[in-house]
């Protein structure tokens, strides 16, 4: 079998294995040897992928690992798979936070069966949609990715959870919408042969003005996920209610289909749109990494600040997919990466603590390094890596990023650049703000006393996400280089079709 | 092969930070004090040996007469196109070296001291215990020395900017240490996020220098094609070597990015001595010299406007540092000051060669005096202050009886730092005024007046700590008696008493200068030209000024003058309102005017619309569910009404 479609294996036969599982115990075995299962192939993926690539010349690999057959002949729809640098990486992120939530889910009440169902059922959309290159099976990955999330937070969640859910579940829902008008605009304007987006971007036969039109409904259906502004308001709202592993997969992961579908489907099928329309999305971006960032100083819920945090970060990727440089696209999935790691990690301390202290308040809060150090020190480890401290993830991908950017030398670009880049410092604000709230200075509340520290389940996740961090931090040359290789035919690919791109 | 060790230097604090914590709860407080001491005493031996290494074992290149630029390693870190590479590297060069000895000898000192200052003391001074998280406060250490270290010996603006990045959360987490303490929290957060915003500035120099000049390395005599960027990128220089002298600005709290550095006070002491006064802050100056040879050809406007800015900067501190009564904050606004003549010297350089670089020299030799002599005075107010048990004058006054050691040692710093023959500062102090009389008479004339006020605020700070009148003699009942404190504090003051008065005869400027020969002092070899007269003059009379005003603590003179100038005694005091402006600056125009309303725009408006459009599908469909009652008489209705209308409506059309 295909070592991709393991990926889709394992999570249906953890389903089976969570079905006729009895009690927790066994529910948790079937969720920590899947888990493990699905994050030692990963990183077996990844070995085997460089391997493989180390043959194949370089600044035009191809896909590895492809295989493809029929499965809807009459519409052409094809269960395709495939692998590029960008992909292994998701993939591997993917696996890294379905392993540490599972863990940070350890002790969820009540249903656990139930939630680890809806859970895995989750985690086999997101890896689908990060292994198909068919345009119908991805988005079909990708719904399946979307409807768990209801339900995970309308039943596990907190606070006003049925109107999160909804929320979140209408937006991405209307995201869709416009998703399956591109697919099908797509489809039938490059002849209605076929569904593989490989084969669909080397006809490259879709007139541009058929292009221009059908860009925005893909850039916009994924850029809801992707939380571009203003379609970016079910991220607080969905982020504050879901519980702990949710957030973690959802932010660490799910909003990162919205990067990788802009940048595989948008711009990899519709190139010749983008000189009409990325400067359009370019000033959304930009006005999505300041205006996060500044939205994020002033809220008080800890979920909040995170969830606007993440629309900054997110929109950075964004924001980078549309400069259009090689080094650029590559920052973007490096932030992809680097935000998942440590946006999972924020969420999974932010959890931990509210599940101790009872509030998510920063009003209520303070001096929790005293009575909980260790996720105290995971919180502040997941703040500096947030705001882009040299030596974990952000700051790789943050520096990639501009350096980047700044390869577009128009005046247009440099300034959205230097605009963007004044989110390190409203970053570093909103950081330290809470920092210095909650867990420095006096405990206000007596309570507080009695609150105990991480136990081993929520250290294997915090730790696991830390070494994570701090392994793309300091070492963050093989991830660039995996990424690097898979960006270049992309790029050599769309700047045919467009004046915008550099190199 | 030479220098094979170097990886070390940076290797070994790393480790032990990394050791000490991690492990560090489960050692014994002392054994994680050793650990990170112990590391920190070999890096010093193995910089010293390197110093000996690069200046005499290995010495001047025979060819060129020049100390050679030596690149121990160079490892690729990140690849960003195919000219931009971010290397991680170690490289020698003569100021780099000068730094290696400069922050390992401070960064030793401190270790050693801080087992004296972070402990829990009795009555009679006797220590208890070591202060709840010893073990943090030395990882804190190592990871910071490791982080300046990497910052000195970096091979390119990029790596400088990332250990500068990491040296300022360093500063962040120790000015925090004390993290029950509001101060503390606050002033941890100003300081780093002022440093940020500065920094800010210089990434954006970085984005402009290295895509213009297609490197990022400073050294620019590596290849011929690298020099013609250069040129070809003549026209963004200035801006991009000012935008990075921003950033530089920030980390050495020039005007008016200092506001930070007073306020990191809260930290402990020691902290204080190795960053805030000793290393971290000439970060800033260190970054100038580095591109100095680039500053001089591209942008010698530019580099005039950085001379004036830090003259301003060196005036204003040492107008604050007169009146403050917290000796912490007096020593911090003398820090900003001295920095600032450092930043001076280089700003009024106008050549590599000749009179026209003597300001570079004279730079990088006030740094390093500087640095010694005022680790020192930070040192000896920690002694102070472990006694005493407060920042604050008034309840200190005629320690010179109870303290003999620490008096001598801070009076051989003030001294020093005064600019009296023999001592440190005197050397690196007028060679600074020369360049500055070299570059413009009024220049030189003005940082002459500022040597002297120099005087006047470091012996007021002098006197009223172990002069005057003593608050411990005015109550001996109930007041705790004060004495000196233990050796392990007062043997590294003596050790940097010793090195601040014999540093200024170091021949510095046969290891540094501008364009990399040798040069003589003048004033080493006994040769005063008036300019040295003058400014031994002024100095003279700042300290006649404060002794006859602060000596005997009756002199009713200082009473006198705040009472009839009260208005200016208080904006002194409140540092001329620069931090309420900021203050404003930050919580009403950027808070207020931003990030509230947007806060506001997003719930309200956008989401709004959101749920608006939720709210109107919902009200389309209460609106219509009535239709879909189940009532088969309404349908039937309903049907027949539709029948008849249809059915009349063809007829209509077909007749």
């Amino acid at each position: 079998m295909n070592i991709l479609t393991l990926f889709v294996v394992i999570p249906v036969l953890m389903l089976i294995g969570l079905w006729l599982s009895k009690n927790d115990n066994q529910v948790r075995g079937v969720m920590v040897t899947g888990a493990t299962a699905l994050l030692g192939l990963a990183i077996y993926l990844v070995f085997a992928f460089l391997e493989m690539r180390e043959t194949m010349p370089a600044d035009q690999y191809p896909m590895l690992f492809t295989y493809s057959t029929p499965w809807f002949k009459a519409l052409n729809i094809e269960y395709a798979i495939g692998v590029d640098g960008i992909s292994v990486v998701m993939i591997l992120l993917s696996a890294i936070i379905v392993f540490t939530g599972t863990f940070a889910s350890w002790q969820l009440e009540p249903m656990k069966k139930e939630y680890f169902l809806w859970f895995v059922l989750l985690s086999s959309g997101v890896f689908g949609f990060f292994i198909s290159v068919d345009l119908f099976t991805m988005f079909m990955f990708y719904e399946v990715a979307l409807i768990p999330m209801y339900l995970l937070i309308g039943v596990w969640g907190t606070g006003p959870k049925e109107y999160a859910a909804m929320k979140l579940t209408l937006m991405l829902m209307g995201g869709s919408a416009l998703l399956i008008i591109g697919i099908l605009g797509i489809y039938y304007f490059s002849g209605a042969t076929t569904m593989n987006i490989n084969e669909i971007a080397a006809m490259a036969n879709i007139p541009v003005e058929i292009q221009k039109i059908f860009f925005p409904f893909l850039f916009i259906g994924f850029g809801v996920l992707g939380a571009l502004f203003p379609f970016h308001t079910w991220s607080p709202d969905g982020h504050a209610s879901a519980p702990t592993a949710v957030s973690m997969l959802h932010a660490g992961v799910l909003m990162k289909l919205g990067g990788y579908g802009c940048f595989r489907i948008a711009m990899y099928l519709l190139p010749g749109a983008l000189d009409a329309w990325a400067p359009v999305f370019l000033v959304l971006t930009t006005i999505s990494v300041v205006y996060g960032a500044l939205s994020a100083c002033v809220q008080t819920d800890l979920k909040y600040i995170n969830a606007y945090s993440s629309v900054s970060h997110c929109g950075m990727v964004l924001f980078a997919l549309l400069m259009m440089t090689r080094t650029a696209i590559t920052g973007a999935v490096l932030q992809m990466l680097s935000h998942g790691l440590m946006t999972a990690l924020f969420f999974a301390v932010i959890g931990m603590i509210y599940h101790r202290a009872g509030t998510r308040d920063v009003r209520y809060l303070g001096g929790l390094m005293k009575v909980v150090p260790f996720l105290s020190v995971g919180y502040v480890v997941a703040g500096l890596a947030n705001l882009g401290l040299p030596g974990f993830s952000g700051f790789v991908a943050e520096m990639t990023i501009f350096v980047g950017s700044f390869q577009n030398a128009d005046t247009f670009h440099r300034v959205c650049t230097i605009i963007a880049c004044t989110s390190i410092v409203i970053t570093a604000v909103y950081i330290l703000r809470v920092v210095g709230k909650i867990l420095y200075q006096k405990i206000p509340n007596q309570e507080f006393y009695k609150l105990h520290d991480a136990t081993w389940d929520e250290r294997i996740a915090v730790i696991g996400l830390i070494a994570c961090v701090a392994g793309l931090g300091m070492f963050p040359l093989w991830a660039d280089e995996i990424i690097d290789g898979a960006v270049a035919p992309v790029i050599n690919h769309i700047s045919q079709f467009t004046a915008v791109a550099g190199l | 092969m030479e220098y094979s060790y170097a990886f070390l230097i940076l290797l070994l604090p790393f480790l032990s930070f990394l050791l000490i914590g991690l492990a560090g709860m489960k050692m014994k407080k002392p054994v994680a004090g050793l650990i990170g001491t112990l590391v920190i005493g070999s890096v010093f031996a193995m910089s010293v040996f390197t110093a000996y290494e690069y200046f005499f074992a290995v010495g001047r290149d025979a060819a060129t007469g020049l100390y050679p630029t030596v690149t121990v390693f160079n490892l690729t870190w990140l690849k960003f196109t195919e000219l931009l590479t971010f290397n991680i590297g170690f490289r020698l060069t003569p100021i780099s070296v000068m730094m290696l000895i400069v922050i390992t000898t401070v960064s030793f000192m401190v270790h050693i001291y801080s087992f004296g200052y972070m402990a829990e003391r009795d009555e009679n001074y006797k220590k208890e215990e070591y202060e709840p998280g010893f073990q943090r406060f030395y990882a804190y250490l190592s990871l910071f020395t490791m982080s300046m270290l990497g910052l000195v010996v970096a091979t390119n603006i990029f790596q400088m900017y990332l250990f500068w990045e990491l040296v300022g959360v360093c500063s962040y987490l120790l000015i925090g240490f004390y993290y029950p303490k509001h101060a503390a929290v606050h002033a941890s957060k100003k300081a780093f996020i002022v440093t940020r915003f500065a920094d800010l500035f210089f990434l954006i120099g970085i984005l402009f220098y290295s895509f213009y000049v297609g490197t990022f390395n400073y050294d620019l005599s590596a290849t011929p094609e690298l020099q013609s960027n250069l040129a070809g990128a003549a026209w963004v220089l200035p801006m991009a070597l000012f935008l990075m002298f921003i950033g530089g600005a920030g980390k050495s709290a020039m005007f008016p990015l200092h506001i930070w550095l007073p306020d990191a006070m809260e930290g402990p002491t020691p902290v204080s001595a190795l960053i805030h006064a000793a290393t971290m802050v000439v970060a800033g100056v260190y970054q100038v010299a580095s591109l100095f040879p680039i500053w001089v050809e591209y942008a010698p406007n530019q580099l005039h406007w950085v001379a004036y800015i830090a003259a301003f900067t060196a005036f204003y501190a040492a107008a604050v540092a007169c009146c403050q009564s917290d000796i912490k904050r007096g020593l911090a606004f003398s820090t900003i000051s001295q920095i600032a003549y450092m930043l001076v010297a280089l700003g009024v350089c106008t050549a590599m060669e000749g009179e026209g670089g003597v300001g570079y020299m004279a730079s990088m030799f006030h740094l390093f005096t500087h640095a010694m002599f005022k680790a020192l005075l930070f040192l000896c107010s920690g002694a102070i202050i472990v006694i005493i048990g407060s920042n604050f004058k008034e309840y200190m006054g005629g320690l010179h009886k109870y303290m003999p050691i620490t008096n001598i040692c801070f009076l051989i710093g003030t001294i020093a730092i005064s600019g009296f023959f023999p001592l440190a500062g005197f050397f690196s102090k007028d060679e600074i005024v020369d360049a500055c009389f070299h570059f413009s008479p009024f220049m030189g004339y003005f940082m002459t007046l500022v040597s002297g006020m120099t005087a006047f605020y470091m012996f007021r700070l002098y006197y009223v700590i172990f002069w005057g009148n003593s608050y411990y003699e005015a109550d001996p009942e109930h007041r705790r008696k004060p004495a000196e404190v233990p050796f392990v504090m007062w043997g590294p003051l003596v050790f940097l008493a010793v090195v601040s008065c014999f540093a200024g005869w170091i021949p510095f400027g046969h290891f540094v200068s501008a364009d990399g020969h040798a040069e003589d002092i003048a004033l080493q070899s006994l040769h005063f030209g008036p300019t040295a007269w003058m400014s031994l003059c002024v100095a003279f009379v700042g300290f006649g000024l404060a002794t006859w005003m602060y000596a005997k603590g009756t002199n009713p003179l200082p009473d006198m003058l705040q009472r009839r100038m009260p208005r200016l005694h208080k904006a002194a005091l409140n540092r001329f309102y620069i931090d309420d402006a900021w203050q404003f600056f930050t919580h009403k125009i950027v808070f207020g005017l931003f990030s509230k309303p947007i806060a506001w725009f997003d719930r309200r408006v956008i989401d709004g619309t959101f749920n608006f459009m939720a709210w109107g599908a919902q009200e389309a469909g209460e609106t219509i569910r009535p239709w879909q009652s189940g009532d088969v008489r309404s349908y039937a209705v309903w049907f027949l009404t539709g029948t008849v209308a249809l059915t009349l409506i063809l007829l209509a059309i077909a007749l």
